[in-house]
Order: structure tokens, then sequence, then C-alpha cells
């Protein structure tokens, strides 16, 4: 009663000066419970000091030397001998989350290799590496194996010991000779100071890390079919479950974690979980290495804070967009597996996993893939259609055609040579790709099609009927329709009820 | 593109003239590579394989990285090695080598060879340029497309294509992750990066001239920084146990 009358005896002298002051003065009054709003926290601007990868420009030494002065390799015995359950623990205080694309809480996904009595089984553990980077828009591994491959190899042996694994297999894309060799000569250098192979680091501990190096397939990026090929057979995926960690490389329970994922291990070990939980939005903590490509002005890869804003991203360390950001058309913000979004999206989004998903795209590998006003946009999705159609394994059936299928229509849409229908038939057979495949490379060859008809479809019906303009009428599948022959009806399937109109027939007798 | 052109023309065909089509009548499609074997003089089993002494330590040196009962997973880079000494390509024999050598059935090493791309079947000149074409490339920097029209102009080749005189063969790959550096090609096991038309032409004129260039970026920048200056790892890199937790400093 007293509060209520207060109020009302402060309004009438309020309302003489500004809005603004009627908040400050009821404010004053309310005594009881004070709700403020959380400071509005800005993300992005990391510093130096914590950067992870110091030598992501191989301006230093990229051997054992340099990296011990760097800080790797520092009391390494002291986290192997804290226990698999700290390292976890650690990993999982700090809410890392895998680096390769699917974001799944790493902390969690190496303890699957500790099911109870995991102990009693004879069989060997493994860890395996994926670098086999071979998104479109992907190079931030590379980065981090020629600067840093140290970083990765004392990687292998704390998540190694966390798992309880006995060796770790890197899988190197073919491609990559020096990035491999880098490697090679980091797992050579570790060896000779005893860091890996028999009781690493003094520990007591035996691990060994070996390198195999791939022979340029896309498909073998998916966790079982790298699998299959470092056991030497053909990249194909394998049907889940059981899952690696029951039944993995060789046949032994196996976990494969991006390079990323790994390398970053040893230093939140070292720097605590609390110290890289500190970074990003809650659920996306830490820093994440982004690779910036397309229409920017300086293309880098770059270690930023989560959650940083993209337009802040391109613009603090890319230079911005080439002619400015209003020239902006849209950004793939994670590699060629995820749907565009335009710019309107791009002024809004923070670069974490929550707020891409909200903006239905996804952050992937966080690949940002800048398109300018001069992309033709739908020959960019096209090509990416193509990529599929090549890096198709053959295995599941949707996949092998849908991606054949795919490619050939947006080939079609890049000329304008198609029924308006099409489209969405294009967009049903997507949706009859996507989660039919042993794998995921049906989905991400369905998700860039699906975002462009979701954002650019006026520039695609625009592409069509301009083609309509000046060639006519197309049936499905790309015939004209002045070239039909005119003596039989058109079949449905080919588009004739698109082209007959039973009302104007009736009516013009 | 030439693909969806002709089942397009066959479409057009069947609705004009259908009456004009027989049962055997349809066109054979081809596959972008050869699934195929087919003996010819230069590639048949009976050409000779064997890796040279120095190889044949490296290649137990990697059997030995593999458990003794799965050796074929040596399967891999053994065929690579092979076809390093091949003068870079997997000849049958290279194959059947590798097989022997690993116990496996021949069948499963023709598996391998033929599902991955690094592999060549046929040969290919001693400058393999491997020219990315995929999106970021096609976008960044001057873009592949121009990057192709040069190559294809200066050494009158297309994809798939060896010049006259058998120094470069060219083809089109998809991403080789050096998107930031587009477009970029791959020559042999070197990338160059940050390519324009005129570093183009420099870097074939050299090869054709025996000389190796530089590799890596061909702009100036050294990696994948930012060309305008560095927005990052400007200070000097912290030390061992610097910010580190009180018990791991």
């Amino acid at each position: 009663m007293i509060r209520s009358r207060a109020i009302i005896r402060s309004l009438p002298k309020a309302s003489t000066s500004s809005s603004r002051q009627i908040g400050i003065s009821a404010g004053s009054v309310r005594s009881l419970a004070t709700v403020s709003d959380p400071p509005v926290r800005h993300y992005g601007g990391l510093k130096d000091q914590d950067r992870i990868f110091t030598n992501l420009y191989c301006k230093h030494d990229h051997g054992l030397k340099g990296a011990q002065a760097r800080g790797d390799w520092h009391k390494t015995k002291e986290i192997i001998h804290k226990g698999d359950s700290w390292i976890i623990q650690t990993i999982k205080d700090s809410g890392l989350r895998g680096r390769g694309g699917a974001g799944f809480p790493s902390g969690l996904k190496w303890s699957f290799m500790n099911k109870p009595g995991w102990e009693k089984d004879p069989r060997p553990r493994y860890l395996v590496v994926n670098a086999d980077e071979g998104e479109p828009g992907t190079c931030k591994d590379r980065e981090i194996m020629r600067g840093d491959p140290h970083k990765l190899v004392e990687g292998c042996l704390v998540a190694g010991r966390a798992m309880n694994a006995n060796a770790a297999y890197i899988y190197i894309r073919g491609e990559f000779y020096q990035e491999a060799s880098h490697v090679q000569q980091a797992i050579d250098e570790a060896y000779k100071a005893g860091l890996i192979g028999k009781n690493a680091c003094n520990s007591g501990y035996d691990f060994d890390v070996y390198l195999h190096r791939g022979a340029g397939a896309y498909i073998c990026g998916e966790e079982t079919a790298l699998i299959e090929s470092i056991e030497g057979k053909q990249g194909k995926p394998r049907l889940k479950p059981p899952f690696p960690a029951d039944v993995g490389l060789f046949g032994c329970p196996t976990t494969v974690a991006n390079v990323e994922t790994v390398a970053v291990a040893p230093t939140i070990a070292r720097r605590g979980g609390s110290w890289f939980a500190g970074f990003g939005r809650e659920r996306n903590s830490g820093t994440k290495v982004y690779c910036v490509s397309g229409h920017v002005n300086n293309p880098c890869v770059i270690e930023e804070e989560m959650s940083i804003p993209l337009q802040e991203l391109l613009e603090k360390h890319c230079g911005g967009i080439r002619g400015g950001w209003q020239n902006l058309k849209g950004i793939i913000p994670g590699g060629c597996s995820v749907p565009v979004i335009p710019r309107s999206d791009c002024e809004k989004v923070l670069m974490d996993y929550d707020s891409l998903k909200d903006a239905q795209t996804s952050l992937g590998t966080g690949a940002v893939i800048v398109m300018d006003q001069t992309t033709d946009m739908i020959s960019a999705i096209a090509r990416f259609s193509k990529f599929y159609k090549h890096e198709s394994c053959g295995q599941c059936t949707p996949c092998r055609e849908g991606t054949t299928w795919m490619m050939n229509m947006m080939d079609r849409m890049v000329e304008g040579r198609a029924q308006e229908r099409e489209i969405d038939m294009l967009l049903e057979l997507t949706k009859q790709v996507e989660g039919h495949t042993i794998c995921a490379l049906g989905d991400a060859a369905a998700w860039p099609i699906q975002g462009l008809m979701r954002h650019f479809r006026p520039e695609v019906e625009a592409r069509l009927a301009a083609f309509h303009a000046k060639n006519g009428q197309t049936l499905f599948g790309g015939a004209l329709l002045s070239e039909a022959d005119k003596r039989y009806a058109i079949p449905d399937n080919l588009g004739g009820d698109a082209t007959r109109n039973i009302a104007q027939q009736i009516s013009a007798p | 593109m030439s693909f969806a052109r002709s089942a397009i023309a066959s479409t057009r065909a069947i609705v004009s003239r259908p009456a004009a089509r027989g049962f055997s009548s349809s066109s054979s499609r081809r596959s972008e590579s050869l699934f195929v074997h087919r003996d010819t003089d230069y590639n048949n089993p009976n050409i000779k394989f064997e890796f040279t002494p120095e190889n044949l330590k490296i290649a137990n040196e990697i059997i030995s990285r593999y458990p003794p009962q799965y050796k074929k997973g040596a399967c891999m880079p053994l065929l690579d090695l092979g076809q390093r000494q091949n003068k870079g390509w997997t000849s049958i024999s290279v194959m059947n080598e590798v097989a022997r050598l690993l116990e496996m059935p021949k069948m499963r090493v023709y598996e391998v060879a033929t599902f991955y791309t690094m592999y060549n079947r046929e040969p290919v000149a001693p400058n393999f340029v491997q020219l990315c074409t995929t999106t970021p490339c096609q976008l960044g920097g001057c873009g592949s497309t121009k990057i192709l029209e040069t190559i294809e102009s200066h050494l009158k080749i297309h994809p798939g294509q060896t010049t006259k005189d058998g120094k470069f063969t060219l083809i089109e790959v998809e991403c080789l992750g050096a998107c930031s550096n587009a477009p970029m090609m791959q020559i042999g096991d070197e990338f160059y990066e940050d390519l324009t038309p005129e570093t183009t032409v420099k870097i074939l004129d050299a090869l054709a001239k025996g000389e190796k260039p530089k590799p890596g970026p061909q702009s100036g920048r050294q990696t994948s920084e930012n060309s305008a200056g560095l927005t990052a790892l400007t200070s000097k890199p912290y030390g061992p146990g610097e910010f580190c937790s009180p018990e791991f400093r």
C-alpha cells in the first residue's frame, strides 16, 4: 500500500521530465526486490595470451625445441599421472564440443571408452585423429598441423590417456604432404625425446602415435569410413551400431576426434577447464579456429572466441566484405554442408553452435564462405552439388543416385532450363535423400540446396522466367516445349499437365 | 555439364522420334574415370614391378605400424609408395606387387586403387597440375575459372589432357583444403596458393624449364594470415607454464 502510493506520488513529478527519469525514480522507490538486467556481455576480442595455437601462421619453429619454448610438453607427465577421470572431468568442465562439425560434447564422448569393466577387455584401444580435412571452405587443421604439430601429438597422448588408449592413428588427407611431413617430424622427435612410446614422458604409460596418409576421398572424413580406410579398404561408412567405442578400428574400441579437439586438450588440462569455459556463451564455450574464404578483402585463418558476432569476425580480422557490408549477398558459415544465410541473418548471428542453429544453419567446421553481390548464388550451390556427386561413395542408393540427380537439376537451374514446379520437385528430392543414408553425406548434399531455396528462391524463379521468356516453356527434365512432338499428347510425367490449360480450351471453341 | 546436356539431348530424341528407337540403341554413358582394367602395352600384369631396396625398407617400416594380423592396413601407403616409384602412376603391376607383399587378394587392392582419387591409373606427366575448382576457390581471389582459362591457354590443353611435350598433365580436382589462400593448385606434392593469372604463368614457365618455383602463397604472405597486417598473434608467444593453473606452472 505504501509502495503504490509512493509510485503514484512520484508519477506527476516525473511526467514533466524524460521517460528515462521515470525509470530511475520508480527504481529508487523499489526496495524489496531489485531486479536488474545482467550486463550484456560482448564476445570476441580474444587476447594473444588466451590463444591456444600460438604458431598458427608458422612464424616460429614448428620443431620440438620451438614447441617446448611455447609451452608444449610442459609437465605432461603430471597431466598423465592425474589419471583418466581427472582429464575427462576437466574436459567436461571446459565445455569443449567437438570441432569437426557435429559439436558433440568431447568429455562425454571420451568417457564412452571407459565403460564399467573396460579393464577386463583384452583388446587394444585406439584413438583416431581425423585430419582428413576435406570440407570445402575448411583449412584450419592444416594450419594447426603445419605450425603446431607438437600440440597435436601431445594432445594424442593426453586424450589417449583419458580414454586409456594404447595407440593413436592420425589420418591426414593425402594432398597435405607438407602437413604430413611436419606431423611425422613431430612424432619422430617426440619418440626420440621419450615423450611418446614406451613409458611416455617417464610416466609409466605406454602410448604409440602413427601417421596414416589418405588418398583423396572426402567421405573418409566420416568416422567409420575413416576407420575402414585405415584398415586398408574402400572408405565406405559402416552402419551404427555397433559404435566405434565398442567395435572400431581393427575391431577394437576406438574414438575418432577432430584435430582441433585433440590439440586443445593439453592446454585445457594445464590452464584449467574454467579458463576455457570462460570464453563464449554457455554450452558453446571455448576458443575456435575460424577460416574465412571468399569475397572478403583479406581472407585468413584466425583463432577467436566462440560466439563472436559474424559481422565482427569479418570486419575485425578479414578487412570486411569486398565493396562494403552492403555488398554482401550471403554467407555459408560452416563449410559447404550447411545452408547459406542471407545478409539480414549475417548481421544477427553469433559464431557458435546454438546461434547458428537458430538461424537454420550450423557452425560446422567454422569455415566461413563469403559471397558478395557479384556471386551467382545458384551456380555456387550447383558447384557444391557437383562436389557431392563426385564424392558420394556409392554405397547407399539414395545418395549415389540422389546426388547425381541433384547435380543435373541444379545445373539446369543455373541455366534456367527447368519448369517452375521442378524447384519443389528438387526440394522433395533433397528430402528423400536426407536421413535415408548410412552417413551424413546425403544430408550434407541436401542442405545447401534447401538453404538456397529457403532464402534465394526468387532468384531461382527469376532465372527460370528469363529462360522461358527467351526460349519458351520447358517440360520437366529440361526439354523445350517447342521441340516436343505435337502429334502426341505430352505425358504428365514430362510436364504435360503443366502445359495444358483446360479452362482455355473450353472457353475457346 | 556435358553429362547433363547429353541427358537432355536423349530426352529430346525420345520425345520427337519415339518410333525410331530400337531396343539396343541407348547410348553408353561414360563414367568420368575408368573402373575397368584393359591390358595395354604399357599397362599389363607382365610388366615387372618391384620395390627398390630403399623403398622396401620404407615399406617394411610402414607395415610395422599396423597390427601383424592387419597388414592390409598398409595397403594405401604402399600403393602411394609404389606410385611414387612408378613415375607418378599406379599400374596393375604396382597393385599386384602390393597385394603380394601384404598377402592380400589382388581384388582387394584393386578396390582400394579405384576408390581413391589420388591413385592415377594412367600415366601422368612429371608436372601433375591439379587445380581446385570448388566454390571457395571459384569465389576467392581472382577466381579459379580465370586460372583454369590461363592454364588452358598457356599449356594448350584441357583438364584430363597432357601436353605434347609430355611435361604437364592438368586435371580439375575438388577442394584441396587451402580455401583461405584461394585460388590454388597443387603440382606434385606442393601447393601454390593465392594465384593470379601472372603468377600462374610464371610457375608453369619455371617448371617447364626444370626449375622449382617457391611453393606456398604467391602473394607475399607467409601462410594464411591477414595479408594487410596481422590482427592476432602479434606479441611474443607465451612460454612454458605461463598462465597455467598453479600445479602446472
